[in-house]
């Protein structure tokens, strides 16, 4: 009794020096997971990133002006002109709200910090939050150990970074949080079968929606869940408990959130959960009465039932093919809407999976290439036993890390445990049971594992399990330390697999560094290149900016590709045509339309359309590959998508896209050439493109309906102004006769000239 | 003290001579011609426009003084060029300047001759008017000659063809035919710029009448016109004439009596064709403008600056006429207003209360977006009226949907009845003795079922 009792004195104390040490691991977690993510602003500056930050900027610098309701309310007459932009029913609030809610305190604290400061951190300080989610969502799978090493591993997966990055004000940052958080409620729920953790999850389920598009990957993953378990024989109460009210109350949250709205009932991404919900309360119903019944009545009525319910389905179905019969459509449609369903589930919002050439446009929508896969999960790859689209990396960079922190730790403990068994087998035996209980605080977490995978045979015998879980820590012990033994390996092959694994997680570590530090942290707003002579910073993009906002009228029309929407509104703040909320197709199509189009065609939309100036991207200069000339042929897909006599063949040259002397005579007279390329001859004497690595093919030539106003120092923006309809028409005498007698005049100007 | 009345006295001369959108009158002109016996052959003409406060120079137009502009101001408010031969002129002035003459909003009057030099016929093709490339063609007509002593080549020819319009011609009928001598010319029908202010007759052509016609003449027919007029877009107004005679004093002075026609009128239409046409084209009428642009909800006094859709507004607009002394309320039945965007959604002929005030009141369309008021009044002679007010209109508000509907009243009742059903339920299921139906499962899914 003593022994044990001392046994027991020296264990707790074990479990508080453990649970103190995990705190501060933890702690030390989070402040890597955020300090990774500073690379972007020691590097460049506090700045926000990309497209889609500078429109969450935008409206939290407007909730944080105008509060919550204007918020609500907001309809936003500056973007997609002239149609607007209701943007408190189409945007989803979460970042927003959170962000807000953030720099509030910490204004009413007296921090006086900038919207833009409380923005560009939003996102590091929730991967800190994230990988502790991780960490409570492994413990509770497998451990604290596995859970520390998931923690960690998140917070440096390179797929996580490079969408958490200070300065990446976008859903994702809060998102993943509440990803994790959610799985992890779900989780213990699960274990618990408490109705308390259920009405958390439902709130952590609301926040998520509130957060991000991607929520539907939880409202079909848990059902998927919920039914391999019933398949597998696995319902129980507790099943029941952690799906049923998720789904109604999650639901009903969801509903709340304007974006979402009626699409929580409605839309095909949700089906799945109501399905999976009927199926479990028919489940349910089926337990009950066998548990009711004596096992023949039990037959008796399984046979009754399935009798009545076949004789019914015959009636209903003859009857409905006998009376409904041009449903076929109707068939069509739901094939379609399964379809959109498995569309929906990779691409983030509803909007955009109706458009697919538009989809498709999207970098983060292509399939990533087998590089990128292992950049973005590096070592983890090989601890995964696992083609997905970009965005989706994102998600299963979580599950990965759980994975991986799982069978790392588990490896680790193998090894270690091989190792302590070996090392003092060689001195003392007794101390052996000490020393496979003392260097791992893991021992009872591996315990309510294994107690969880025995959880299923025992619940079918007794539904009152739930305390069992603290009952074998004493009880299997002995059982587990048989089963150690067989575990163990021989000494030398631990300990290199031991180094093996160190090196392994070091150079995930230092992959992750170089990822966070390199490739993820460039803004995209300034460039940098390195070469012979030195650091070369492209700041054109907030140059041109700044040219718009100093140089224009508060109320001009700017039209662009929609990829440079989001920023012109938030840094030059003036009206745009599209934007990167891809909401309405025809507009797009529109805008592409004018920019496959000669100059005139051009002008006659952009002019009805009330917009002043131009803008265009061009790399040709300093070869900055993602300009609009490459983008082009995407505005001519999805213009011809809309507008047909807009034909993406005719600016291919054999199926081939140029922009050389080969270019077909539509390439070199469309107005996206002739804007990327006015004048470009002048710059090196040749026109030659750095990113097509080719001369172009139309050189010299002027523009009738457009006039340069502005060229960002490398030629990356360009911005040009409408000019006004002729103030008078020309006689139709031809101009031969009139230019013998206008070139005297000029040849006089060229004179007057001279003198200054 | 006597500082500032120095300044004042030195700005006084600049304040009366800059151009003021107030006073949308021209008030210097200068005048080029060929050379100075044209300032006494066609006096009459230049007496009517001093008699009406015109400021006239005289210069030839090879002088190498004359200048349109200096330091960027523009000297004159119109040009007339009487020069029709004139190969370049002297100075700065060349076709290109008076163009940008024309199109930062001054006027202009020429008047060609049957040897028109290129540098006239530039000008009259950039404004859109086509002289007979034939440099001797001039217009003939052997039915509607006017009927004269000394011509008997029928070149002289007398035409009553005038546009209509009230604007530009004034309300006095011209009763006499008006008389002319000079080449013709052709229009672009799909100029919407240029009108025929006098046009020849069906009979008419224009070929050279000393030499033999061997081909087709290119101009034909009423499509020739004698007397063109041109308001730019930015409201410039251009008279284009094929003849120089026609402004003489001769012409103004003769009778003229059209041939086959009976009655013999003791003075040529010329005089008041000119007058009036000169009064149109230097913007003594015809020259609208359009102030103080309101719109606001009904019942509301101040403009908001966003409607909500459904909403239900008055919009009015102020127009005046210039009269060549003051502004006059201009009042007209066909004034309209649209609420576009992209498209007109709402087009209302506004009301008018004589005194140049116009109004009109609508309901706001059940669409968001951005909106124009835009108001696009372009009426034969008178200057182009465009107006555009950007406002936007947003959906409702959430809190300003009806809150309870009589449709939705079954709704509420089913909610209500379920909440209550399952609150007896809950009471029945947790009290009552019956032990199985303590399964929870049993409950969630009596839950489900309803």
């Amino acid at each position: 009794m003593a022994a044990s009792d001392a046994q027991n004195g020296v264990s707790s104390i074990r479990h508080a020096f453990g649970n103190v040490l995990a705190f501060f691991i933890l702690l030390l977690i989070g402040v890597l997971a955020f300090s990774i993510r500073l690379f972007s602003v020691i590097k460049y500056e506090s700045v926000i990133h990309e497209f889609d930050p500078y429109f969450n900027y935008r409206v939290t610098q407007f909730l944080t002006k105008n509060g919550i309701y204007d918020f609500w309310n907001w309809f936003d007459d500056r973007t997609w002109y002239p149609l607007g932009r209701v943007i408190g029913g189409t945007v989803y609030p979460g970042l927003t709200l959170t962000a807000g809610t953030l720099w509030w305190i910490l204004n009413s604290l007296n921090i006086p910090l900038s919207v833009e400061t409380v923005c560009v951190f939003t996102a590091p300080i929730f991967s800190a939050f994230a990988s502790w989610a991780t960490y409570l969502l492994t413990k509770e799978v497998k451990g604290a150990g596995a859970g520390l090493t998931a923690a960690v591993l998140l917070a440096m997966v390179p797929s996580y970074i490079s969408r958490s990055v200070a300065g990446s004000y976008d859903n994702e940052a809060v998102a993943i949080f509440a990803l994790i958080f959610t799985f992890y409620l779900y989780i213990k729920t699960l274990n618990t079968g408490s109705l308390f953790y259920a009405t958390l999850n439902s709130i952590a389920y609301f926040y998520m929606v509130c957060s991000w598009g991607g929520y539907t990957f939880i409202i079909n993953l848990i059902p998927m869940h919920v039914l391999l378990c019933i398949v597998t024989g696995r319902y129980s109460s507790r099943l029941y408990i952690a799906y049923a009210p998720l789904v109604v109350l999650g639901t009903l949250l969801a509903s709340l959130v304007p974006v979402v709205g009626f699409n929580a009932v409605m839309t095909s991404e949700h089906f799945a959960s109501f399905l999976v919900f009927i199926i479990i309360h028919v489940v349910a119903l089926v337990y009950y009465i066998k548990g009711v019944l004596s096992p023949k009545m039990f037959k008796v009525a399984v046979a009754l039932v399935v009798s009545v319910g076949l004789m019914l389905c015959y009636g209903g179905s003859t009857y409905s093919i006998g009376s409904i019969k041009p449903n076929k459509g109707m068939e069509w449609k739901k094939f379609k809407s399964v379809r959109s369903f498995l569309t929906s589930l990779l691409c983030d919002s509803t909007y955009a999976s109706k458009y697919i050439p538009i989809i498709a446009s999207v970098s983060e929508h292509q399939p990533p290439t087998w590089p990128s896969y292992f950049m973005d999960i590096n070592v983890l790859a090989f601890l995964v036993p696992a083609g997905i689209i970009v965005r989706l990396m994102l998600v299963l960079a979580p599950a990965a890390c759980i994975l991986s922190g799982i069978a790392l730790s588990q490896a680790f403990d193998v090894f270690t445990r091989s190792i302590k068994l070996q090392l003092p087998s060689l001195s003392d035996h007794s101390q052996v049971d000490a020393g496979v209980a003392s260097p791992e605080s893991v021992v009872p977490n591996d315990s309510v594992k294994m107690d969880k995978s025995e959880d299923t045979s025992k619940e079918r015998t007794s539904k009152k399990s739930k305390k069992k879980e603290k009952e074998p820590v004493e009880k299997p012990l002995s059982k587990s330390q048989i089963k150690k033994r067989l575990l163990v390996l021989p000494l030398e092959t631990s300990v290199i697999a031991i180094i093996l694994l160190v090196l392994l997680g070091a150079f995930y570590v230092v992959h992750s560094v170089w990822a966070a530090a390199e490739a993820y942290s460039a803004p995209s707003i300034v460039l940098t290149s390195h070469s012979h002579d030195g650091l070369h910073v492209f700041d054109d993009f907030r140059e041109a900016y700044a040219w718009l906002s100093h140089n224009t009228e508060v109320d001009d029309k700017v039209a662009s590709w929609w990829d440079y929407g989001y920023q012109t509104t938030a840094m030059a703040n003036r009206t745009v045509i599209v934007d990167n909320n891809t909401w309405n197709n025809t507009h797009i199509a529109t805008v592409g339309t004018a920019m496959s189009s000669p100059e005139k065609a051009a002008w006659e939309i952009f002019h009805s359309l009330d917009v002043k100036y131009v803008l265009v991207v061009f790399g040709g200069l300093v070869g900055y590959p993602s300009d609009d000339i490459n983008k082009f042929l995407w505005m001519v897909r999805i213009g011809g998508g809309v507008f047909p006599h807009i034909k993406e063949p005719d600016y291919l040259r054999d199926g081939q896209y140029r922009i050389d002397s080969m270019g077909t005579p539509t390439m070199l007279n469309c107005l996206m050439y002739k804007l990327s390329y006015y004048r470009f001859v002048e710059t090196d004497g040749k026109a030659f493109d750095r990113v097509r690595r080719t001369e172009i093919g139309k050189k010299y030539f002027k523009l009738t309906h457009f006039e340069e106003v502005f060229t960002t120092h490398h030629w990356m923006v360009r911005i040009y102004k409408l000019k006004p309809p002729k103030n008078r028409i020309r006689g139709k005498t031809k101009k031969s006769k009139s230019k013998t007698s206008s070139k005297p005049a000029s040849k006089r100007k060229g004179l007057k000239r001279n003198p200054f | 003290m006597s500082k500032l009345i120095f300044v004042f006295l030195a700005l006084i001369p600049l304040l009366c001579t800059s151009f003021s959108p107030d006073r949308p009158s021209d008030r210097r002109v200068l005048v080029l011609v060929d050379d100075f016996a044209v300032k006494s052959s066609h006096s009459l003409f230049f007496n009517s426009l001093k008699s009406r406060g015109f400021d006239l120079h005289f210069h030839l137009a090879d002088d190498p003084k004359i200048a349109l502009q200096r330091y960027g101001q523009y000297l004159y408010d119109a040009l007339i060029l009487f020069s029709p031969t004139i190969e370049r002129f002297g100075g700065s002035v060349d076709a290109a300047a008076i163009l940008d003459f024309v199109d930062s909003g001054h006027d202009l009057i020429v008047a060609a001759d049957s040897n028109a030099s290129d540098l006239i016929r530039e000008i009259a093709t950039e404004c859109g008017v086509d002289f007979d490339e034939d440099p001797a063609a001039m217009v003939v007509d052997h039915s509607g000659y006017a009927v004269s002593a000394t011509e008997g080549d029928h070149t002289l020819i007398a035409s009553d063809d005038f546009i209509k319009s009230d604007v530009i011609l004034g309300s006095k009928k011209i009763e006499a035919p008006v008389l002319f001598h000079g080449i013709g010319h052709s229009l672009n029908p799909t100029n919407s710029l240029v009108l025929k202010a006098l046009s020849a007759s069906p009979s008419a052509f224009s070929a050279n009448p000393k030499s033999k016609l061997t081909s087709p003449p290119s101009l034909t027919g009423s499509s020739i016109s004698l007397v063109s007029v041109i308001q730019a877009r930015n409201n410039a107004r251009i008279l284009i004439s094929g003849s120089l005679s026609m402004f003489s004093n001769r012409f103004f002075r003769s009778g003229v009596q059209k041939a086959g026609s009976p009655t013999k009128h003791e003075k040529s239409g010329n005089e008041q064709f000119f007058t009036e046409l000169s009064k149109w084209v230097f913007h003594e009428r015809g020259h609208l403008k359009a102030v103080n642009v309101q719109h606001h909800k009904v019942g509301e006094a101040n403009e908001p600056s966003i409607y909500r859709i459904n909403d239900n507004l008055e919009y009015s607009v102020e127009v005046y006429e210039w009269s060549g002394t003051s502004w006059e309320p201009y009042v007209a039945d066909d004034v309209q207003v649209q609420f576009y965007m992209m498209s007109p959604y709402v087009l209302k002929t506004l009301s008018t209360d004589g005194k140049g005030r116009y109004f009109t009141s609508f309901k706001v369309p059940d669409v968001y977006g951005v909106f124009q008021f835009k108001v696009e009044y372009e009426k034969l002679g008178y200057t182009s009226l465009s107006l555009s007010k950007q406002i936007p209109v947003r959906p409702f508000r959430h809190n300003e949907y009806e809150r309870f509907i009589p449709a939705a009243y079954p709704y509420y009742g089913a909610a209500f009845s379920m909440m209550a059903g399952f609150f007896i339920f809950t009471v029945v299921h947790l009290y009552h003795k019956c032990v199985t139906f303590l399964n929870p499962a049993f409950g969630g899914f009596l839950w489900a079922m309803f």
